[in-house]
Parts: C-alpha cells; sequence; structure tokens
C-alpha cells in the first residue's frame, strides 16, 4: 500500500525512477486491526466528524498520506484512538492537540498560526494585497 | 557496436548544440557583420533533432532486443518481459528518460528551425540559442553522469528488471506525457528569453509561441487527469487528490502554463501583457524545473520512497540556477524596456483575462509556498505538514473569483466594453448562481466550500456556452469551440469535486458470506470469496453483487493481493460507473469469525471531475488545431500576395 | 532605467536555490521526533506481555531509578538487530523495560528465547495506545525515563553499538 503510493507518485513526475518497489518489505505485525480501525461509529454525526479529523492527521509511518488513506496498522490505531475519543465525547481540535503535544506541528496537516507557521498565512495575505495593488494599477488607475 | 553508434550520435547532437549555441549568439549581438551565421544554426538545429532521434530509436532497439551486454538494459529489463514493456523500459529509468528529455527537446528545436519564419531573425536564432544552451545542460548530463549506453563486460547473463509490480501501462506511459508538456514550457522559456534578448514581443511573437504553449498544457492536462484518476483507483481509498508535494509540482507548472496561454492570447490579439507574457514564459519552465528537482532530489518526499543521489539532485539544482536564475536576471534588467504595450478598460476581454492571470499566479503562489514551506522550516529542524486543509481554503480564496470572472469574461469584447450590452447574460448567470446557492444550502445542508463549488460549476457551466449564442456554430472558429469546452470541462470537473467533497457516503462493514449491507443506493452482498492466482500473486478475490436502488444486480471482484517477489499486499479495487456516480468496493483482511472487511464508497458525480478533465485538454486540442490551421492558412495567402506582386511588377 | 519590482522573482529565485542547496548539502533527518522531552509519561497499565515479566504501568517508572523504556516488537527485524547492545546495556547496569508493540505472548516469548531478554518488564501494548501516547512513531525507539517519570531523551531507530555510551551516559544524567 505505502510502496504502491510511492510508485504512482513518483510516476506523476517525470524522471521517474522505479527504485522504491525495490525495497525490501517492511516488517508488519499479523495482529488484528484496533477496534475501530476499520469500523465505523455508529452515529453517523460523530463518524463524519471523526472521518473529518482523520482527513486531516498525517500517517507517520507513510511518506505522504492521512491516516484516514492509510493501511499501516500505525494509522488504524491512531483511528481508532480517533474514533474512540470522538465516541467518548471529545472535540476533534482537542484530539488534534493531543497529538500535537506528541508529535509536533509535524501530525497535523491543518497548519495553524503559530511562531513557525505564519508565514504559510502572511504569504497569501501578502499575495492578496499585491493582486490588488496588480489589478488597481492595471485597470482602475488608469483607465485607457 | 551499435550502443557506440548511439552514442556517437549523442555526442555529436551535443557537437552541433554547441554550434548553435555560439552561432546563434554572435548572430544575436552581430547581426549586421554576421549575417552568413544564420545559415549555419537552422541546418545545425534540424541536424541535432535527427541525430538525438536516432540515439533514442538505437536505445529503444537495444531494449527492443535485451541486449544485455549494454549495462542500463541488463539492470533496467529482462528477456521475459511482454514487448511493450521492454519498448516502455527504455524510458522507464533515469538515463533512459533524460535521453527521452533531450531528443524531444532536440526535435521540437529542429521543428521550430524547419518552420517558423514568422519572426525578426534575429529572435529566432537567439531562441535557437537559447534552446541550445537550455539543451547543453541536459547533453552535460546525460554524457558526463548518465551515460545511457555504457556497456557492461562481460554481458549479463540475464536482465534484473522483471518486476510484474512495474509492468503497468500507466506507469509506462504517465511520465513521458508529462514530459512532452515540461518540454512544450521550455520552447516557450527559449522563445522567451529570445524575445527578451532582442526586445522584440510582438504579436507575431506570442503567435510563435502559442502553438508550443498550447501543446505542453494539454499534454499536463492529460497527465494530471489522468494521473489523479490513476491515484484514485490505484490506492484503495477514494482519494484523487491528496495535495502531495509530488503531485504539487505537476499541477504547479499546469497553473503557470494556464496563466502564460491566456496572457499570450491578449499578446497575439492585442499587443498588450508584454513584459508579463514573457515573465509567464520563463515561470512556467522554472516551475517544470522546480517540480522536476523537488521530486528527483527527495529533498521533500521522504527518502525512503525514492532512490535518490544527491548527484543528480546537485545537477539539477546547477542546471535550475543557471537557466531560470539566467533568465530572471536577463529579465530584470531588460524588463523595464520592454513597454507594457496596448491599453485597455477594466471592462473588456483583456481586463478580464488579466484578472484572471493575477489570480493563477497567487494560487500558484499558494501551492508553491505551501509546498516548499516544509523544506523551509526543516533548514531550522522544525518538521510541519502542510495539507488540505491549508490548500483548499486558501487556494479558493483567490480560485472562487478567478471562476466568476472567467465565466463573464468571454463574452467580453477585446479593448473596450460595456457592462450593459451584456446585461441580460450578467443577470442570467447571477440569478442561476444565487437560486442554485440557496437551494443547496436549504436542501443539502453541505460544508462552505462543496456549496460555493457547485454554484460556481453551474454558473461556469451555463456562461461558458454562452458565446456560443446567436452564433452561426458552422462558422465559429476552431479556436472559440475549443475556449468554450474547455470552458466547460472546468465547470464540469469542478461541479465533480464538489459534488464527490459533499456527498461521498462510505460504508466499512465486516460482514460474512452471505450477508449484506448498505452503501447510499447501493445493496451489497457478499457472495463468496475465492481465492486467485497470477504470474506473481496469489489473491483472495471477493466476489459481490450490488443492486442499484433494488435493481439487477452486478457482479464485481475486488481482489486482496499478495505479492512475494517483493512481498507486498495491494488492494484491487473494483468500480461499477453509472451515469451519476460510482460505487467503489474493496475487499480489506479477513476480521474473525468468517467475516470479511469490506470499504465501499457511493461517490456521486466523481466520473465529472476527470470527464471535465479530458474535456479541458480537448479544447486545447481544438484550439491547437484551429490556431495552426489559421496560421498556415494565412502563411499561404501571404505567399500568394507576394507571388502576384512579383508577377505584377514583372 | 530599471525598476526595483522587476528584480523580486530573482530575488525570490535566489532565496529558493538557497535553501534547497543548504539543505542539499546537510545529512536529512527523516525522524518525527517526540514532542513530550521534558514530560512526565502520561499515565497507563500495561499487563504483561510474557509469561516470566511482569507488566508495566507507570507507577513502575516513577520509582525513584532511572530507566530506559524500550519501544520493540517481535515482528520487526531492527529490534533483533538492536539485541545485543540491549544486553550489553544491562550488563552496564541499566534497567530496561520493555512495551511490545502489537504483539502475541508466544512470539514475544519466542523472540526473547533466541535473542535473549534484556528486560525487567514488558507491558503488553496491543493498540499502540502507549506508543502514541508518548510520541513514538516506530519501533523500535528507546526512551530514557528518569525516577519521577520524566521522558529525558528519544533514541529512534536500533541501538547501534557506538550508541550504546551515549545511552548510558543519559541515564547517568538521569539521575541528577
Amino acid at each position: 500500500m505505502i510502496r504502491k503510493l510511492s510508485a504512482i507518485v513518483l510516476a506523476l513526475v517525470l524522471l521517474a525512477h522505479l527504485a522504491p518497489l525495490a525495497q525490501p518489505a517492511m516488517a508488519q505485525d499479523d495482529l488484528p486491526p484496533a477496534p475501530y480501525a476499520y469500523r465505523q461509529l455508529d452515529d453517523p454525526a460523530q463518524e463524519a466528524k471523526a472521518q473529518a479529523l482523520m482527513e486531516t492527521l498525517r500517517c507517520l509511518k507513510c511518506q505522504s498520506q492521512s491516516i484516514a488513506d492509510s493501511d499501516a496498522s500505525m494509522a488504524g490505531d491512531m483511528r481508532s484512538e480517533v474514533r474512540q475519543r470522538i465516541a467518548a465525547g471529545e472535540s476533534p481540535e482537542a484530539i488534534r492537540r493531543w497529538l500535537m503535544d506528541r508529535y509536533g506541528d509535524y501530525v497535523s496537516y491543518k497548519p495553524e498560526v503559530s511562531e513557525t507557521t505564519w508565514p504559510l498565512f502572511a504569504g497569501p495575505l501578502i499575495l492578496l494585497l499585491i493582486a490588488a495593488a496588480v489589478l488597481w494599477r492595471r485597470l482602475g488607475g488608469k483607465r485607457g | 557496436m551499435i550502443a557506440e553508434l548511439g552514442l556517437a550520435a549523442l555526442w555529436l547532437a551535443a557537437a552541433l548544440a554547441v554550434l548553435q549555441l555560439v552561432f546563434g549568439t554572435i548572430f544575436t549581438f552581430k547581426s549586421a557583420e554576421k549575417a552568413e551565421f544564420s545559415q549555419i544554426v537552422r541546418p545545425a538545429a534540424a541536424m541535432q533533432g535527427v541525430l538525438c532521434a536516432l540515439s533514442f530509436l538505437i536505445l529503444t532497439w537495444l531494449f527492443a532486443r535485451t541486449d544485455l551486454s549494454v549495462k542500463l538494459v541488463a539492470m533496467n529489463s529482462h528477456s521475459m518481459k511482454p514487448m511493450i514493456f521492454k519498448i516502455a523500459g527504455t524510458w522507464g529509468n533515469h538515463e533512459g528518460s533524460m535521453l527521452l528529455w533531450v531528443t524531444v527537446m532536440a526535435m521540437a528545436g529542429a521543428l521550430i528551425a524547419l518552420i517558423e519564419r514568422r519572426l525578426p531573425e534575429r529572435t529566432m536564432m537567439a531562441t535557437l540559442a537559447a534552446q541550445a544552451f537550455v539543451g547543453l545542460g541536459f547533453y552535460a548530463f546525460l554524457l558526463f553522469s548518465s551515460n545511457p549506453f555504457e556497456r557492461l563486460d562481460p554481458p549479463a547473463l540475464e536482465g534484473m528488471g522483471l518486476n510484474p509490480l512495474l509492468q503497468d501501462i500507466g506507469l509506462a506511459f504517465h511520465p513521458p506525457t508529462l514530459y512532452f508538456g515540461y518540454v512544450g514550457l521550455s520552447v516557450a522559456f527559449s522563445f522567451a528569453v529570445g524575445a527578451l534578448l532582442t526586445r522584440q514581443v510582438t504579436p507575431d511573437f506570442a503567435r510563435a509561441m502559442r502553438p508550443w504553449v498550447l501543446g505542453a498544457w494539454i499534454f499536463l492536462t492529460v497527465g494530471i487527469t489522468a494521473g489523479s484518476y490513476w491515484a484514485y483507483y490505484e490506492l484503495g481509498w477514494g482519494g484523487w487528490w491528496f495535495w502531495d508535494p509530488v503531485e504539487n509540482a505537476s499541477l504547479m507548472p499546469w497553473l503557470a502554463a494556464t496563466a502564460l496561454l491566456h496572457s499570450v492570447s491578449v499578446l497575439a490579439a492585442r499587443d498588450a501583457l508584454r513584459a508579463w507574457t514573457i515573465m509567464l514564459g520563463v515561470v512556467a519552465f522554472s516551475m517544470s524545473m522546480v517540480g522536476t528537482f523537488l521530486v528527483r532530489s527527495g529533498i521533500l518526499t521522504s527518502v525512503h520512497a525514492f532512490a535518490v543521489d544527491p548527484e543528480r539532485g546537485s545537477f539539477l539544482l546547477a542546471l535550475l540556477a543557471i537557466y531560470i536564475g539566467g533568465a530572471l536576471l536577463v529579465f530584470a534588467v531588460r524588463a523595464g524596456s520592454v513597454t507594457e504595450g496596448e491599453r485597455f478598460s477594466l471592462v473588456s476581454r483583456e481586463g478580464a483575462l488579466v484578472v484572471n492571470n493575477v489570480m493563477l499566479s497567487a494560487i500558484l503562489g499558494v501551492v508553491l509556498l505551501g509546498t516548499l514551506y516544509p523544506l523551509l522550516t526543516e533548514a531550522f529542524d522544525v518538521r510541519v505538514s502542510v495539507g488540505p486543509p491549508y490548500f483548499n481554503p486558501v487556494s479558493a480564496i483567490f480560485a472562487l473569483p478567478m471562476l466568476l470572472v472567467m465565466a463573464v469574461g468571454p463574452l467580453l469584447r477585446w479593448r473596450h466594453d460595456n457592462a450593459k450590452r451584456i446585461r441580460p447574460e450578467l443577470i442570467l448567470i447571477a440569478v442561476l448562481g444565487l437560486v442554485t446557492l440557496a437551494g443547496v444550502v436549504a436542501f443539502a445542508g453541505i460544508a462552505v466550500l462543496p456549496t460555493l463549488g457547485i454554484a460556481l460549476a453551474v454558473v461556469v457551466i451555463v456562461a461558458s456556452v454562452m458565446p456560443l449564442r446567436g452564433r452561426k456554430l458552422r462558422l465559429l472558429p476552431l479556436a472559440t469551440w475549443g475556449m468554450v469546452i474547455a470552458h466547460l470541462g472546468i465547470g464540469v470537473s469542478l461541479l465533480g469535486m464538489a459534488s464527490e467533497t459533499a456527498f461521498t457516503q462510505e460504508k466499512l462493514a465486516a460482514v460474512k458470506v452471505g450477508d449484506t449491507t448498505q452503501v447510499g443506493p447501493w445493496t451489497i452482498k457478499l457472495d463468496r470469496i475465492d481465492p486467485v492466482a497470477g504470474p506473481n500473486w496469489t489473491a483472495l478475490e471477493g466476489v459481490l453483487e450490488a443492486s442499484y436502488r433494488g435493481g439487477k444486480p452486478v457482479i464485481i471482484d475486488p481482489q486482496s493481493r499478495n505479492f512475494w517477489s517483493p512481498p507486498q499486499e495491494t488492494n484491487e479495487s473494483a468500480l461499477i460507473t453509472r451515469w451519476n456516480g460510482q460505487l467503489y468496493a474493496v475487499l480489506g483482511r479477513e476480521a474473525g469469525e468468517g467475516r470479511w472487511q469490506l470499504r465501499l464508497w457511493w461517490k456521486p458525480l466523481v466520473t465529472l471531475i476527470w470527464i471535465g478533465g479530458m474535456m479541458v485538454a480537448l479544447g486545447g486540442a481544438l484550439a491547437l488545431i484551429g490556431r495552426v490551421y489559421t496560421d498556415l492558412r494565412r502563411r499561404r495567402v501571404m505567399r500568394k500576395a507576394v507571388e502576384r506582386r512579383s508577377e505584377a511588377s514583372a | 532605467m530599471k525598476h526595483w519590482r522587476y528584480f523580486l522573482p530573482l530575488a525570490v529565485f535566489v532565496a529558493f536555490i538557497g535553501v534547497a542547496a543548504w539543505q542539499l548539502t546537510r545529512p536529512r533527518d527523516d525522524f518525527v521526533h517526540s514532542a513530550m522531552i521534558g514530560k512526565e509519561v502520561p499515565a497507563f497499565d500495561l499487563p504483561s506481555a510474557v509469561g516470566d515479566r511482569p507488566g508495566l504501568s507507570t507507577a513502575n517508572l516513577k520509582d525513584g531509578k532511572p530507566k530506559l523504556l524500550n519501544i520493540w516488537a517481535s515482528w520487526c527485524i531492527p529490534c533483533a538487530a538492536e539485541a545485543p547492545q540491549l544486553a550489553r546495556l544491562q550488563e552496564a547496569g541499566a534497567t530496561i523495560v520493555g512495551v511490545a508493540i502489537r504483539d502475541r505472548p508466544e512470539d514475544v516469548a519466542a523472540f526473547l528465547d533466541r535473542y535473549g531478554n534484556p528486560y525487567a518488564r514488558i507491558g503488553r501494548d496491543d493498540l499502540s495506545k502507549v506508543q502514541l501516547s508518548i510520541g513514538s512513531s516506530g519501533v523500535p525507539e528507546t526512551f530514557v525515563v528518569d525516577g519521577n517519570g520524566v521522558i529525558r531523551y528519544q533514541h529512534i531507530g536500533d541501538v547501534r553499538p557506538e550508541d550504546v555510551k551515549l545511552l548510558l551516559s543519559k541515564l547517568e544524567e538521569a539521575k541528577r
């Protein structure tokens, strides 16, 4: 699964080199998956919340997938953890915070404004200003 | 012997590129004294194309014959492979793909040298010199660090490349599709640099450049669309776009090429946006190079996935720095002296295209920032992830207004227009948009972005066919048809994306044989689980009976495959496509007590995403055919006029 | 006439090349480091993973003595590779407690028979709960936990012979 993604991802770009598939396989355990790894919550509203959250959490063992898109057993354990916490009434943002306290910003695909990430938000703002200025100069200022 | 012939052809081609660069440059700056130099450059470019093609054909021949005395073949091929994959294996490796790149580029150069006669000779020579300059970097890369024709002594007994996992038709033809796109953008880049050097940024220049931009854009569109669908059915989780760095690497050149395509049209039709078009020409190619570098150097994606060669990464970075840095420097020094060209008012076709261009560039900026930001923080040993929750809303800030303008723009006239003239259309569009918006808000209750997406998609779809109103369809230029279909495709694709995001229904179930489960309007029964065996895998195949709203059941059979060499587990999804969506089924592991994991999705209108994408590409193709046809006809008319004049004077 | 704004794209590009070149020249750190260093181990209580060793709970970690907390599994190949180093650590006086991730008792027992058993206690973590709670993202990982149950250091990947000294000195530091 993981290696398959890398195959696809790499073919998406030219100069594709096919080595990742030749990698030795990582050992995986064969224990049954965690209770809620492949099972939805009974309450559709809760499940929707959990799903939305899982899509924004990074699978730490994969190279670039959310835990909602991965068959890695750790991703399954994280899904189960998320679903159980949602079912227990915890809010998605609290769960995200809990994980970020453990793994840092890396675990969340949803950057928040902070010391380390403010340029991500300042950038588009500046782009917006530049866009407005360019349009104003080109179109608004000098009518011709 | 034959491999040496291929290498010799490559060296000769590189020598011709040097010739082309030197003589082209001298002519550009001293055209008065060295007029005869232009007689050398064109044949050099043409010959270079022939030699590269010969070299590539020889490599293909070596692969087809599985010549194991060639190292590259021994490393990457196998005598037992089916012929199609032997041939595709030619470019399925680093060296071969570089040779393909160089070959396509040299052939494009040859084509320009042979047929392009519109431009002033100085611009032409400068363009060919720039083309040779870009080419030389890749020749150097090939000849000095990745010679595809290297011999193996003694020859291998058998090749090492019989991994059936890699024998995938998508994997074989996807990379070259993007190549053609990137090479097309390199030609546009050479044109831009050429025009910048001679300061002759004219409508003729735009017309010469346009087919290359269009062609590149079509390939990129097809590449991204196909790649997205491929990821969708291969990955087994129903996702079709992940904002993965590698996906972004292919999206960024597309965004730049889209902007370039539109600004080049303004330049061709109205002689405006000169410096801006040049800038985009440089940016579009630099985005292909940056994307290639990011993925190949392994600087962003995990090193565990890519066989990363730091030497190659450094080489690409050096090429990037020389080409793009050089071009941007020339731009910085020269652009001030390229006048902006004709003026126009806010309410005009150009006005709309400028908005579109600025917004596309802003989206490009957002994607670039989001993709590169983790790289920047890693320099300070901080790791962050930037994903869909960032890219979706932030790019939407720019995309939504852009799409609105895209709906209205084609209704406007060039240079100056009056909004009153198209008031009925505007009212219709506004009412339609608001009614859809209200309807979706009232009845669907979905997230903000998909709601806006659906309303906007309806607006775009209706508005994009409006330019056809009151026109004789038979007489409509092909290029206009192209624009209409491409814009329509954007609307269709947007509708698919919004619908998939908002209305997908997911069901994860553990079912026993004979049990049924529901997902959306579908009832699915697990009929049986069959063991099946393939050439290098065994699989469990779930035979499912799926019936839509109690209708006649359709059999689908998703598989859970176990490969043994290399050992690996994959899920082969099974799909049922209906006009209104797709059922997506995956067989997971055994869940104990005779039950099996099933992952099922009902994705309403999801196929519109890729149908829309292909419509965009089709629109591009129509426009390309239309433009080239018009150009050829104009050239014929001009030639006749010249003949008549000379007859008259005689 | 020169316009400064025409130099902007070049400036952005030069900055990109700078960062990219800097990143290319230095070794890449692909590990996800735990953000729990300096924090207390969250409360947990794991049952025993194998017959002759007791399970592991937070209380065991707070007995005043610094320990090595080894996250491992019998199905993980690098875990077998680090076994001799763990044995050396144990000989040197380190107390090692283990958390077996997603493992069966019989597999754990077979692994210990074959590669030796340096563990004072082994907890059984079938849902990676403890692993998640201390910010570990793979097996094997080795944490230095001081006598108050505070995480002081994280070693990612298998313990190589050259890492033994460092881990012992980290343990020594944790005593203070």
